[in-house]
C-alpha cells in the first residue's frame, strides 16, 4: 500500500538542473532514508514535495498521493496538505521556531488554521502533543518561548508541531545534524516510534549512513540530483551495488594509515588548568555571576603523539583550545608547551610552537587577501625575509596537495576541502610541534573528509608533528588519534589509549557516548 | 520582566542626569560673564549685579548645579531674562503647540508608513513596491520645511484651501486647532514616513527569508498568514528602533517647521531667546527637548521588551 | 537581466551622475560664476529666469544660478567635514569597543554614544550657537559630533561579527594584536558597511546644513547657502514662488543622488548579492 509515489520528478531552478528523474514510494509505518552529500538534491526534493521550492524554480513529474498530484496542486488546496496531511521538520532548531511566539501557540496554529479545533481545543491537544514528544507540562508549559529551551527540546517541539493534525507523511530534513550525538539519539528514537504508533510515512534526510542505517527500512542513495540506487536498507547496504555507494561505505569506514611514533618525552603539559567566565550581568548593577568552563584539567601530549578530545557542545573544550592557544588566561593551573609556561602573553618565540586548524572553511580565511598571504600569516611569530617566506609558502601549498600557484589566487576561489587544506598550510607553515585541530574535518563530506585524514596522518609522519584532536565525532576520532580523552562539564571523565576506550569504556558517560553513535551493524559491511 | 524595567529605569535616571550636567557645563564655558554676555557692553553694574544674582552665578560651579537641578525638579526652570516670566511658564505654553505637532506628525507617519511597508515588502518587485520604492526615496530626499513652504505655496496661497500659518490656541476648541496643525504635521511626517516604510520594507523581507517562515508555511499557513501572524511582529523590532528615533527628529523637525508656518511653539521661543541672549531658556528648553529623547529611548525599551520576550528574563 | 547589458546598475549611475553635476557646480564655483555672487543688481531685483540670468533673481538683485552653485560648496563642504569628523573619531571608537567587546571600555563608549544621541544635531547646533554663535564652522561641528555614534555603532556592530570568525582567532593565535587585527582582518572586512554608511550620512548632513542655515545656525551671510536662500525666499513666497523652488529643487536633488548612491553601492559591495 504506497501512501506517496514520486514518479520522474525533475527539478531546475533559474534555468539551472537539480534533480533529474527522481522516482520512489513511500509506505505507511515505514522510514524511507535519503542520503547523499551536500549539494546532492535531497532537501530540495522534499522541497518540491512541499510545493515550498526558492523563486525561479520548474518541476516536472508526479508525485501522487491519495489519488492528487501534489506538485500540480493549487497553491490553495497545497496549503491544506501542508501540516495536515504532510508534516515537516528541518535541520536548524535554534532558527525554525519564531522567537516571538510561545510554543504552545505555534503547536495549536497547526490546528488552528487548519480548522481543526477552536483556540482553546487546540492548546489542550498542543499539550498533549507536547507531552508525547516528551515535554511535559511540568518543565515546559505551553508559555515557553524558545528561546528558553535547549536544541534538542527545539527539535522537539518542531516535531510536536509537525505531528500535530496526525499527518499520513512527516519529512524531516536532517533533523539530528545540528544536535550532539545523545541528543540525536533521543530525537532518532522518538521519531521511530511515532512512525510505529501513528502508522506514518517518514521521509528522512540525511548525510549520515548510519543514521540511516539504524533507522530506515528502505534506502535511497542521491548523488548529484539522481537516485543511483535505492532498495531495502540492508539488503542495499550490504550489497553496494553502484560505485558511488561503495565510494561512500569506503570514505565513511576509512582509516587513514598511521605510524605510531609518539615518544615518552611530554610537549604540552596541563596541571589543573581553570577557565572562569563573567557571565553578562543580569541588571546593569547586579554583579555579573561567574561560570566555570573548565575545572581541574590535567593532562599530559607527548611529542609525536596525536591526542584526541571528545566532548559535547557546552563541555568546555572549545574553552580549553583557547587556553591551549594562549588566547585566554586561566584563573588556576598552568599550561606548559616544552616546560614553559603558555599565556596569552607569552614571547612571540614560544607562541610559534602551537598553531590551529579550525572547523569552519569558509570562515576561516580573510576574504580580502590572497592565499600567499593568509598562509604567511604565522610569520609575524617566526620573521623571515621575503623571498623565503615566498619558498615556504610554496613548499606548505605543495605539502598538502596544491599547487603553489594558488598563492596568487583569492579564498573564494576554493572549494571547502581546498580551503581546508589551505588551513593546514597556514599551521604548517612555521613548522609548529603542536597543531590544534579544532573539529578540522565536521564540515566536510565523507569522501573530502577521508583525504584531509589521509593528508593529516601523512604530515604528521613527514614533519613529526603532534595534535591535539578536538572532535564531537568519535568515528573520526578513533582512526586518528593514540590516546583519547572524553569531556564532560568542564571536566575529562576519561582517558585512555584510544581502542582502549573504545573497547571496554569505564565511565558511564562515555558508554552512553558510544552507544548514542550511530553505526552501520558490524555484519552489513562484510564481504 | 521587573528586573529589566529596573534596569531601564535605572538607566533612564541615569542619562538624564548626565545630560544635564553636560548642558550644565557647556553654558559654563561661556567665554566671560554670562551676565555681561546677555547685557551687551554698556550695561550698569546695578543691572549686571541683579542679573548674576537672578542667574545664580554667584557661588561654586557644583552648587549651583544642583541648585539649577532641585529647581528643575520643582518645576522652577527660573526666570527669563527677556520675557521676565518663569521659563516654566513660557515652556508650558510653547509646548501646547510643539508637543502636539509632534505627536500628530508621528501618527501620521506611522499610520502612513506601517501599511504601505507592508504591501511593499508583500508584493516585492511588483508594481505597488516600486511605486513605494520611488516615492519614498524621493520623500527622503526632501527637507519637510521646503515641502512645508511648497505645501503652504499651493494649499494657502493658490487654493486658500486654509491660512499659510499662525496657531488659534487651544481655548478656541480642538478642531480649528487641529487644521491649523494639518499642513504642518503632513510637512514633518512625509519624509519620516518615507524613512519608516523602507525600513518596515527591509525588515519585513527580512523576516521573510528566515527559516520560522518556512516552518509556518510547512504547518499550512499561506503566505499572507505567514506574514501576518510570524513576520509581522518580528519584524517590527527594528521598526521599534526607527520609531524612537524618529521621535527626536520630529521634535527638533518641529522647532524648524514652526517656523515656516508662525507657530508660537518651543521653535520659535528657543531661537527668539537664542538671538536676545537668553541663556536661561535656551539651557532649559535644551534639557527639556533632550529629557524628552531620552524619555522616548526609555518607551522605546518597554516596547522592545513588550515586542520581544528573549529580553524580559525570567527573574 | 538587466545586468548583463548595464556592467553597473541604473540607479549608482543615476546617483553618481547626479552627484558628479552637483560637485562639479560646486567645484566650478571656485573659478567661474555666471555673476561674481555678491553682485547685487539692484534694477534687476526678482528677475524670472532669462537667457542672462539663468534661474532669476532674488530680492536683492542675486544671481540665483551663481548663488546655488556657492551655496552647493556651502553644503557639500559641511557635510563633507562632518563625515570626516564622524569618520575620525567614530571609526577607531567602534573598533576599539569591538576589540575590547563587553569590557567596561566597551560599555561606556556605546553609553557615550546613546547620550550623544539624545541631543539631535539641531539642539547641538543651538546648545553651540548659544555660546559662541551661528556660523558654517558651528554647523560643521554640531553635525560632526552627531555622526560620531553613527560611525561608532556601524564600526562596532560589524567589527563585532568579524571577531566570531575564525580567521581573526587564526590571527590571535599567530600573535597578532587587538589594534594590528582590526587594522588588517576588521577594517577592510567592514569598509563596505562605512563607504555606504558614508554616503547615507554625507545626505543627512547636506539635509541638516540646509536645516540649520533655514533657521539661521549655519552659513551667515555674505556666504550663500541653499537654506538661506529659502529663508529669504519665504517673505517673497507669493511674488516669487520660483525662489523657494530652485534652491528645495538643488537640495532634494542632491541628496536623492547620494542615496541612489548609497544604495547602489551597497547591492554593489553586499558579497551576499555579488556573484561568485
Amino acid at each position: 500500500m504506497t501512501l506517496l509515489s514520486v514518479r520522474d520528478l525533475s527539478l531546475a531552478i533559474h534555468g539551472m538542473p537539480i534533480l533529474h528523474d527522481v522516482s520512489f514510494d513511500l509506505i505507511p509505518g515505514e522510514v524511507f532514508g535519503l542520503v547523499g552529500e551536500s549539494g546532492s538534491g535531497k532537501s530540495m526534493t522534499s522541497l518540491a514535495l512541499m510545493q515550498l521550492l526558492p523563486p525561479g524554480a520548474r518541476v516536472a513529474g508526479r508525485a501522487t498521493m491519495g489519488g492528487e498530484d501534489l506538485l500540480s496542486l493549487p497553491e490553495r488546496k497545497m496549503c491544506r496538505i501542508r501540516g495536515n496531511e504532510i508534516g515537516m521538520i528541518f535541520q536548524e532548531p535554534m532558527t525554525a521556531l519564531n522567537p516571538v511566539q510561545t510554543i504552545g501557540d505555534q503547536v495549536a496554529e497547526t490546528l488552528v488554521i487548519h480548522g481543526a479545533a477552536t483556540r482553546s481545543e487546540a492548546l489542550s491537544a498542543a499539550r498533549s502533543r507536547l507531552d508525547r514528544v516528551g515535554l511535559t507540562a511540568d518543565r515546559f508549559p505551553l508559555s515557553r518561548y524558545p528561546h528558553e529551551l535547549s536544541g534538542g527540546q527545539r527539535q522537539r517541539v518542531s516535531i510536536a508541531m509537525a505531528i500535530a493534525l496526525r499527518p499520513k507523511l512527516l519529512i524531516a530534513d536532517e533533523p539530528t545534524t545540528a544536535l550532539d550525538v545523545t541528543t540525536q539519539a533521543g530525537i532518532l528514537d522518538l521519531l521511530r516510534g511515532l512512525v510505529a504508533e501513528e502508522d506514518m510515512a517518514l521521509m528522512l534526510i540525511t548525510h549520515d549512513l548510519a543514521v540511516v542505517a539504524g533507522v530506515a527500512d528502505q534506502v535511497a542513495v542521491m548523488e548529484a540530483g539522481k537516485i543511483v540506487e535505492a532498495g531495502p536498507t540492508e539488503a542495499l547496504f550490504r550489497a553496494r551495488r553502484h560505485d558511488y555507494t561503495r565510494r561512500l561505505f569506503a570514505a565513511a569506514a576509512h582509516v587513514p594509515a598511521r605510524r605510531p611514533q609518539a615518544r615518552e618525552a611530554p610537549l604540552l603539559h596541563v596541571a589543573s588548568a581553570r577557565r572562569d567566565y563573567a557571565l553578562p550581568r543580569p541588571s546593569a548593577f547586579a554583579p555579573p555571576g561567574r561560570l566555570t568552563a573548565v575545572k581541574d584539567v590535567s593532562f599530559t601530549l607527548h611529542k609525536g603523539e596525536s591526542l584526541g578530545l571528545v566532548g559535547e557542545s557546552g563541555c568546555g573544550k572549545s574553552t580549553l583550545t583557547r587556553a591551549i592557544l594562549g588566547l585566554d588566561p586561566l584563573q588556576g593551573g598552568e599550561i606548559r608547551l616544552n616546560g614553559a609556561p603558555v599565556s596569552p602573553t607569552m614571547p612571540r618565540a614560544r607562541r610559534a610552537g602551537v598553531q590551529v586548524v579550525f572547523q569552519d572553511p569558509y570562515g576561516s580565511f580573510n576574504p580580502r587577501q590572497k592565499v600567499g598571504r593568509l598562509v604567511a600569516e604565522p610569520f609575524h611569530l617566526a620573521p623571515a625575509p621575503k623571498a623565503e617566506q615566498r619558498d615556504r609558502v610554496a613548499e606548505a601549498l605543495s605539502a598538502v596537495g596544491l599547487t603553489p600557484e594558488a598563492a596568487s589566487r583569492y579564498i573564494h576561489e576554493f572549494s571547502g576541502g581546498q580551503r581546508q587544506r589551505i588551513a593546514i598550510a597556514r599551521a604548517l607553515i612555521i613548522r609548529p610541534e603542536l597543531i590544534v585541530l579544532d573539529e578540522a574535518v565536521s564540515a566536510l563530506d565523507v569522501r573530502v573528509r577521508a583525504q584531509i585524514l589521509d593528508l593529516l596522518a601523512d604530515l604528521q609522519g613527514r614533519y613529526r608533528l603532534s595534535y591535539l584532536f578536538i572532535s564531537h565525532d568519535l568515528g573520526v576520532v578513533r582512526v586518528i588519534t593514540d590516546r583519547v580523552m572524553v569531556m564532560r562539564a568542564g571536566e575529562i571523565v576519561e582517558e585512555g589509549e584510544t581502542e582502549a576506550v573504545f573497547a571496554a569504556p569505564r565511565h558511564s558517560y562515555t558508554r552512553e557516548l558510544l552507544a548514542a553513535t550511530p553505526k552501520i551493524p558490524a555484519g552489513w559491511l562484510d564481504g | 520582566m521587573l528586573r529589566y524595567l529596573l534596569s531601564r529605569l535605572i538607566s533612564l535616571v541615569l542619562s538624564l542626569i548626565v545630560a544635564s550636567l553636560v548642558i550644565f557645563a557647556v553654558l559654563q564655558v561661556v567665554p566671560g560673564d554670562p551676565a555681561s554676555f546677555m547685557l551687551g557692553m554698556n550695561a550698569s553694574p546695578d543691572t549686571m549685579a541683579a542679573l548674576r544674582e537672578q542667574l545664580g552665578l554667584n557661588g561654586p560651579a557644583p552648587l549651583r548645579y544642583l541648585h539649577w537641578l532641585a529647581g528643575m525638579l520643582h518645576g522652577d526652570f527660573g526666570l527669563s531674562y527677556t520675557y521676565k516670566t518663569p521659563v516654566a511658564q513660557l515652556i508650558a505654553q510653547r509646548a501646547q503647540v510643539s508637543l502636539p505637532l509632534t505627536i500628530y506628525a508621528m501618527a501620521l507617519s506611522t499610520l502612513i508608513a506601517i501599511p504601505a511597508g507592508m504591501v511593499a515588502a508583500a508584493r516585492r518587485g511588483r508594481a505597488s513596491d516600486l511605486a513605494v520604492m520611488g516615492v519614498t526615496q524621493l520623500g527622503i530626499a526632501v527637507p519637510n520645511f521646503w515641502f512645508a513652504m511648497l505645501l503652504v505655496l499651493i494649499f494657502a496661497i493658490r487654493l486658500h484651501w486654509v491660512s499659510s500659518g499662525g496657531f488659534p490656541g487651544w481655548q478656541a476648541g480642538i478642531w480649528p486647532n487641529l487644521v491649523a496643525l494639518t499642513l504642518p504635521a503632513i510637512a514633518l511626517a512625509l519624509p519620516q514616513a518615507s524613512i519608516l516604510a523602507r525600513v518596515m520594507r527591509s525588515a519585513l523581507i527580512e523576516a521573510l527569508h528566515q527559516d520560522y517562515l518556512r516552518t509556518a508555511r510547512a504547518k499550512g499557513l499561506t503566505q499572507g498568514q505567514a506574514i501576518r501572524r510570524h513576520a509581522f511582529r518580528n519584524a517590527l523590532i527594528p521598526v521599534l528602533t526607527i520609531l524612537g528615533l524618529q521621535f527626536s527628529f520630529l521634535l527638533a523637525g518641529a522647532i524648524i517647521i514652526e517656523n515656516v508656518f508662525y507657530l508660537p511653539g518651543l521653535g520659535r521661543l528657543i531661537f527668539q531667546a537664542i538671538t536676545q541672549r537668553d541663556l536661561i531658556t535656551v539651557q532649559s528648553v535644551v534639557m527639556l527637548l533632550v529629557a524628552a529623547v531620552i524619555v522616548v529611548n526609555f518607551l522605546t525599551d518597554l516596547a522592545y521588551a513588550a515586542v520581544d520576550p528573549r529580553l524580559r528574563r525570567p527573574g | 537581466m538587466s545586468r548583463m547589458r548595464f556592467p553597473l546598475p541604473l540607479p549608482l549611475v543615476l546617483g553618481a551622475a547626479l552627484t558628479a553635476i552637483f560637485a562639479g557646480l560646486a567645484v566650478l564655483s571656485f573659478f567661474w560664476t555666471p555673476y561674481p555672487v555678491a553682485a547685487m543688481d539692484i534694477a534687476a531685483r526678482l528677475k524670472p529666469p532669462s537667457l542672462s540670468h539663468w534661474l532669476g533673481t532674488d530680492t536683492y538683485g542675486h544671481d540665483v544660478f551663481s548663488q546655488l552653485m556657492v551655496g552647493a560648496r556651502t553644503s557639500i563642504a559641511v557635510a563633507l567635514v562632518a563625515v570626516g569628523i564622524g569618520v575620525a573619531a567614530g571609526v577607531p571608537l567602534g573598533l576599539w569597543a569591538a576589540a575590547r567587546r563587553g569590557s567596561l571600555l566597551d560599555e561606556t563608549i556605546m553609553r557615550g554614544n546613546d547620550l550623544i544621541f539624545a541631543f539631535p544635531s539641531l539642539v547641538i547646533a543651538i546648545l553651540i550657537t548659544a555660546i559662541l554663535g551661528p556660523g558654517a564652522v558651528n554647523a560643521i561641528l554640531a553635525i560632526g559630533i552627531f555622526n560620531i555614534p553613527v560611525f561608532a555603532r556601524v564600526t562596532r556592530g560589524g567589527a563585532l561579527s568579524l571577531w566570531t570568525l575564525d580567521y581573526i582567532r587564526a590571527a590571535q593565535v599567530a600573535g597578532k594584536g587587538a589594534a594590528r587585527i582590526s587594522l588588517e582582518h576588521v577594517l577592510p572586512n567592514i569598509a563596505n558597511l562605512l563607504i555606504v554608511q558614508g554616503t547615507i550620512q554625507f545626505s543627512l548632513g547636506i539635509l541638516a546644513e540646509a536645516g540649520l542655515s533655514y533657521v539661521g545656525l549655519g552659513a551667515q551671510p555674505p556666504v550663500p547657502s541653499w537654506g538661506r536662500m529659502l529663508a529669504d525666499s519665504q517673505t517673497m513666497i507669493s511674488l516669487a514662488p520660483l525662489l523657494a523652488v530652485f534652491p528645495g529643487l538643488a537640495i532634494v536633488l542632491t541628496v536623492l543622488g547620494l542615496n541612489l548612491m548609497g544604495d547602489g553601492l551597497r547591492d554593489l559591495l553586499d558579497p551576499r548579492l555579488r556573484r561568485k
